[in-house]
């Protein structure tokens, strides 16, 4: 080997190690800190912490209720997403593309904002309660959900559906109709078929997308803050009320300790199924298995399943935005939006709300820039053929490639908490750091991103690059003329997705931000806590400004996607 | 009375149609193939008789019964799908078995004729094989095993052995055709392969744009093909206008290049009727340009291309009108040929020229 080449491997080498140190740095080390911290604060083993944890009946009942509101969850969101899977499956209709673009909704809205935007549809000032009370004269809000927990699973339902019509919905569309035909030849009636053949086949794909639902809402945070209130707490919650309330940093690094292993116990069943759910079976492109409805009762099956689907994903939406403008008395104005910008207490800690705005951009941007140059090498590193292989994955990436989907299986506040007791310290002091927070986004968005990349990256047939070598051009210009050109556009998706996590991050960052930079997750959030319609009325319009930079950024995932870029 | 006849059918996807107005039958233990370009509508006639596809006019009768109404899985016929559809959840086993317990049969009775099934197909032992495992040959024999099991009064085919290689195709041809004479069973067998179509079925039906364009016996449609698109579906190219200069067998006809004696020109009716005329690809035989010009039936042009085959030799001459024609001939005769380029006369065998009724629509 000439020397060339050897600088060249270890060159390759620096650059792969950086998202590789990158994850031992802000991920392995600050969870290993919270083992630390549960076992040992102070040095010495102690269990006093994990004791209490232990002990508390209260606890119990907090990790029950995570678990069985969990559970119900899953079950109202399959309850939903199914029939909308099979419609988008096994039916062509108008009107579908943008309902499938509909879908991708939830995936990029902040759970701040959907959390203000169910209190503005169900709660005692929202929408329905408006019209009610206008329309029967009533004195008091005949629909009060706010704090119950009908409302947190219609916002788990609202934020999962999508998961199970795109996971199953995918899948099922992709099955061949031919396999139920076979069946019905040789005699199945319809039930017969769905039960011997249809179900079978999907299950794999329905547990996976359960039990990423199930892990989705297990991890529940924003959801259950805002619209649980005191009465309801997940392990999410009161990891964070521990933390922040009671300062009691070893009860709540046993909490974390709990949930870390849960979720990864899910974790590795979800890895397993999905393993198993790649049965080879002859899929077919999707265009070829759908087709229009035939008869009125199907065009009313596929109408209404999507009505309802539509409702689901767009009502809350719409009464956010809508509330923003017609809270209170008098007609509709923008005064909530103006209101941002003054500083009505005058208090010199004050930073007023624009300055939010700028600050979530701000770390956004940072956490596009890193988590894309991360995730980029990380992609490259994981699509390497191994050494002496023509294709395929290598032995390090095989096993690499589940690391770096470790985050996505982390609950936020778990992180955020291992940043603050890890990383306070010198040679990594970052406590105090503004920076912090946008670490935290890199860290959270790095899967999706990867996952983005990644396909497109596979897909880059290896003769292309070899043609284009061969008709002269360097390694470099392959990458220009080749690579990024066919990439460009799932980097742009990845981009865009990184975003919109980042903006819409409410988790970590309740623990992690400086007061003299919050961030618009945060101003909507405070809001909300405090009494008062104005107050409310800012949180809405807040809210609303957030919803509308995260749709912007929708379109722009749903123009430049390709395939089925970014899913799971 | 046929078994099954099929009456009147028409049916239009999204408002293209793509069956006009289909009839024919198929009468007890007969083999009916039905041949055509992707896109003829086949396979949508055979989901229709299936009942996998309902049919917008026109009826399906088994045994005299009218069909519409039953649903799919309570007619009682087999249908093997191109790709063959199996179950890539349940083993070989389980595949052929499928049928048999949507019938309720019991266990025992369920293992004794999966056991039979797969020795007929030659795959006696595979029971606890997974689908994926199996070669494509394989899993065709599976498919055509699961849909014999439960012994349907009609077996339906669609391109059964489309996705297989030329050599396992071949091979599989013979076997299907064993199989089927074996059971006594009718069948109705599309496939877009002419060789496929000729060595399994009793009768053939060439479909067009959603027509059937003719039936008969794979030999007499091969001899006589009734329309342009038959002929050049069975790959016969050389189809020339012409104008009947005098009728009956033998006739003679003019053409643009050269006026020839026909053999069968019966169907071509009164004298100055315009035809058109297909020299059959094996119809030319070379002359030596020195030799007796006086001869008739003698076509003359430039030979443009020459390709050895083995035992044949195909060459395209260019006659002085501007029409290519493209004949076969035996390799032997091949050293009579000038080289490319070069002027060619060729005798045509009167038995070789045909005229067909239809115009052609093509040109």
């Amino acid at each position: 080997m000439t020397f060339d080449r050897r600088l060249a491997r270890l060159g390759r080498g620096a650059l792969y190690s950086l998202p590789l140190l990158f994850l031992a740095l802000f991920y392995f080390y600050p969870l290993g800190s919270i083992l630390w911290a549960s076992f040992a604060p102070g040095g010495r083993l102690d269990l006093s912490g994990l004791a209490e944890m232990l002990s508390r009946a209260y606890l119990g009942r907090v990790f029950w209720f995570t678990v069985w509101q969990a559970v119900a969850s899953t079950g109202l969101t399959l309850l939903l997403g199914m029939p909308a899977a099979y419609v988008f499956a096994r039916y062509e209709f108008p009107g579908k593309r943008i309902l499938r673009a509909l879908t991708t909704i939830p995936f990029v809205m902040p759970t701040v904002v959907i959390g203000v935007a169910f209190t503005s549809l169900l709660g005692p000032r929202g929408v329905v309660n408006a019209w009610l009370m206008g329309g029967l004269g009533l004195e008091q809000p005949p629909v009060d959900l706010l704090y119950t927990i009908w409302i947190i699973l219609l916002a788990h339902a609202f934020y999962n559906a999508a998961v199970v019509v795109r996971i199953v919905g995918g899948f099922w569309s992709s099955l061949d109709p031919r396999l139920t035909e076979a069946a019905a030849v040789l005699g199945a009636s319809r039930w017969r078929r769905l039960r011997e053949v249809t179900l079978p086949l999907l299950l794999p794909s329905v547990v996976a997308a359960s039990l990423l639902v199930f892990l989705f809402c297990f991890t529940s945070f924003g959801v259950i803050l805002i619209l649980g209130g005191p009465r309801f707490a997940t392990l999410e919650v009161e990891i964070y009320r521990q933390t922040v309330n009671f300062f009691n940093l070893p009860l709540a690094a046993s909490l974390s300790l709990l949930q870390l292993l849960f979720t990864f116990v899910v974790m590795a069943v979800y890895t397993r199924v999905q393993a198993r759910a790649s049965m080879p079976l002859n899929l077919q492109g999707a265009a070829r298995t759908a087709r229009r409805p035939a008869t009125g009762w199907e065009w009313l099956a596929v109408g209404g399943v999507n009505s309802l689907l539509a409702i689901v994903l767009l009502a809350p939406l719409v009464a956010l935005a809508v509330r923003s403008v017609t809270l209170g008395d008098g007609p509709p104005s923008l005064r909530y939006y103006a209101a941002l910008t003054e500083n009505r207490t005058q208090d010199v800690f004050f930073v007023p709300p624009l300055e939010a705005i700028r600050n979530s951009l701000l770390f956004a941007l940072v956490a596009v820039v890193l988590a894309l140059s991360l995730g980029l090498i990380a992609a490259y590193m994981l699509a390497a053929p191994g050494r002496g292989q023509k294709s395929g994955q290598s032995r390090a990436a095989r096993w690499l490639d589940p690391v770096f989907l470790l985050p996505l299986g982390t609950s936020a506040v778990t992180l955020a908490f291992g940043y603050i007791i890890a990383l306070d310290e010198p040679p990594l002091n970052l406590r105090r750091s503004p920076l912090l927070i946008p670490l935290a986004y890199t860290l959270i968005a790095l899967p999706f991103v990867v996952r983005s990349i990644l396909p497109a990256l596979r897909s880059l047939n290896p003769r292309l690059r070899e043609s284009a070598a061969v008709m002269g051009a360097s390694p470099g210009r392959v990458v220009c003329e080749i690579d990024l050109p066919i990439i460009g556009r799932a980097l742009l998706v990845a981009a865009v997705f990184a975003f919109t996590i980042a903006l819409g991050e409410f988790g970590a960052t309740l623990l992690l931000y400086q007061p003299d930079f919050p961030t618009m997750s945060v101003i909507i959030y405070r809001a909300l806590g405090q009494p008062g319609l104005l107050n409310y009325g800012q949180a809405l319009a807040m809210s609303t400004l957030l919803m509308l930079i995260c749709g912007a950024s929708l379109l722009l995932i749903e123009r430049f996607r390709i395939g089925d870029v970014g899913e799971f | 009375m046929a078994l099954l006849e099929v009456a009147g059918i028409s049916k239009s996807f999204d408002e293209t149609a793509v069956l006009h107005d289909v009839s024919f039958t198929a009468g007890r233990g007969e083999i009916v193939c039905l041949l055509g370009p992707s896109g003829c509508g086949k396979t949508t006639l055979l989901r229709i008789v299936a009942g996998l596809e309902e049919a917008d006019e026109g009826e399906v009768r088994f045994e005299g019964r009218d069909l519409a109404g039953v649903p799919v899985h309570q007619r009682g016929f087999g249908f093997m799908f191109q790709e063959y559809a199996l179950f890539p959840h349940r083993n070989v086993f389980d595949n052929v078995a499928f049928g048999l317990r949507m019938a309720g049969m019991a266990r025992a009775e369920i293992e004794t004729r999966v056991g039979e099934m797969l020795a007929l197909v030659g795959l006696a032992g595979y029971e606890t094989r997974r689908v994926h495992e199996l070669s494509g040959g394989q899993q065709q024999r599976v498919a055509l095993a699961r849909s014999l099991a439960p012994g349907p009064a009609l077996l339906m085919l669609d391109e059964p052995l489309g996705s297989l290689d030329r050599a396992l195709r071949e091979e599989l041809m013979t076997e299907l055709r064993r199989i089927l004479n074996t059971l006594g069973l009718t069948a109705i067998y599309v496939t877009h392969d002419q060789q496929e179509a000729f060595a399994i079925a009793d009768r053939v039906l060439v479909m067009n744009a959603g027509r059937i364009e003719q039936a008969g016996t794979p030999v007499a449609v091969y001899s006589r093909p009734a329309t342009p698109f038959v002929a050049r579906f069975l790959g016969m190219h050389n189809l020339i206008e012409g104008r009947m200069l005098a009728a009956g067998e033998p006739g003679v006809v003019e053409t643009a290049v050269g006026t020839l004696h026909c053999e069968r020109c019966a169907p071509a009716g009164s004298p100055e009727a315009l035809v058109t005329v297909l020299l059959r690809p094996d119809a030319a035989h070379p002359l030596s340009l020195h030799g007796d010009t006086e001869l008739e039936n003698i076509v003359t042009g430039t030979l443009r291309d020459l390709s050895f085959r083995g035992s044949q030799v195909r060459i395209e001459v260019e006659t002085g009108t501007g029409i290519m024609l493209r004949f076969e001939l035996p390799a032997r005769q091949a050293a009579a040929l000038p080289g490319k380029g070069k002027p060619v006369a060729l005798s045509i065998d009167p038995a070789g020229v045909d005229v067909l009724t239809a115009p052609d629509s093509q040109n």
